[in-house]
């Protein structure tokens, strides 16, 4: 037990390093930043015409795996862990990537071939 | 030092055993793989909605449904409150992540400072989704129960006519929404309690004897989760 209290402190120790207060700031920065850019394109850039609704929900999904990015990385830490626990909490998505394939296929049939009362 | 004696040395790589391999403390690790689990289970709840909303011929669109400030404004401003709403939770989580960075140092007035900002951000959040149900709940959305067809009709794109589908698509969208932003709401309401558990933890300083603030970190990888969840939410509810 004791030995595994050195372990965590080492490690402690070794976060600290990473991530001080100037770049949790700059993390709040770039979410800032980005959930401002969600905004513009809402209210400004597809109700002028210029963007469609189409194209906008690609570039809203993809800003918000960006974010989704910067808070597991910088504010859940996991940037900053072994190789072995990064692999084992994302590539997992794989089955929830899987799923939605599955869904939407499920849905374009289902769009094209129920009538609209259903 | 020849190769037969080699053999009989003793393993000290991550995985030879006798030490944690991620060097991640037990009862942090299990809370990844709760936050992994409950991933799924909130991806699940979305993916559907995304299946459902794929499906439909019709969808409310959300600047007509959601486009009052509680208190200030009845309509005309989508977005806004949901916005503020986001602000308060990616804030909180910036608070939370300090109060973390505070525990390194084992700073306890600092975590204490910050805990408390964390708590008043969840709670704020609270708040607001309490004022954001209530208000849809007034138009006439709830779990099996949609507005009037003549009412139902003002949260659609005037180019859409047919009254069946809105029907269908209006009771789909109001089941969703109070189904995943309550699921999510109950998350955030479990957080602040939480919060609240290791505020006192620390004021009576249990921590301090304890040799370290891991524990605000454990809670705080759940807080962000929370706030992760409300970015997905946000994006496809109010959004796409």
């Amino acid at each position: 037990m004791s030995e595994h209290h050195t372990h965590t402190e080492e490690h402690g120790h070794g976060e600290h390093a990473a991530l001080d207060k100037k770049k949790i700031w700059q993390v709040f920065g770039i979410l800032l930043v980005i959930t401002v850019i969600e905004f513009i394109i809402a209210l400004v850039i597809i109700p002028k015409g210029l963007m469609s609704q189409h194209v906008g929900n690609f570039v809203y999904i993809a800003l918000t795996l960006l974010k989704a990015f910067y808070i597991v990385a910088y504010f859940m830490h996991l940037k900053y862990e072994k190789l072995g626990l990064q692999l084992c909490l994302t590539v997992t998505f794989v089955f929830i990537l899987y799923f939605i394939t599955l869904m939407l296929i499920e849905g374009g049939y289902l769009h094209l071939h129920m009538s609209a009362a259903v | 030092m020849d190769s037969l004696s080699q053999l009989d040395q003793v393993k000290t790589t991550a995985w030879s055993g006798g030490r944690s391999p991620w060097s991640v403390e037990y009862g942090k690790i299990m809370m990844w793989f709760f936050l992994l689990s409950d991933a799924f289970t909130f991806s699940s709840l979305l993916v559907y909605y995304g299946a459902q909303r794929f499906t439909k011929f019709a969808w409310p669109d959300p600047d007509l449904v959601f486009q009052s400030i509680p208190g200030i404004k009845d309509s005309g401003a989508p977005l806004v409150f949901v916005g503020l709403m986001t602000f308060i939770l990616i804030m909180s989580s910036v608070t939370m992540v300090l109060a973390v960075e505070a525990g390194h140092r084992r700073a306890k007035k600092e975590v204490i400072g910050w805990m408390i900002a964390t708590i008043i951000g969840g709670f704020m959040f609270l708040g607001c989704q309490a004022l954001e149900w209530s208000h849809l709940h007034h138009e006439g959305f709830w779990w099996g129960t949609i507005p009037g067809i003549e009412e139902l009709k003002h949260f659609f794109d005037p180019s859409v006519t047919n009254e069946a589908a809105m029907k269908v698509s209006g009771q789909q969208f109001a089941n969703l929404f109070f189904t995943i932003t309550g699921f999510h709401g109950f998350h955030v309401f479990s957080g602040v309690l939480i919060n609240c558990i290791i505020l006192g933890m620390t004021i009576n300083g249990t921590f301090e004897r304890r040799g370290h603030y891991l524990m605000i970190e454990k809670v705080g990888l759940y807080w962000h989760f929370v706030d992760l969840v409300w970015v997905f939410v946000f994006t496809f509810f109010y959004l796409v």
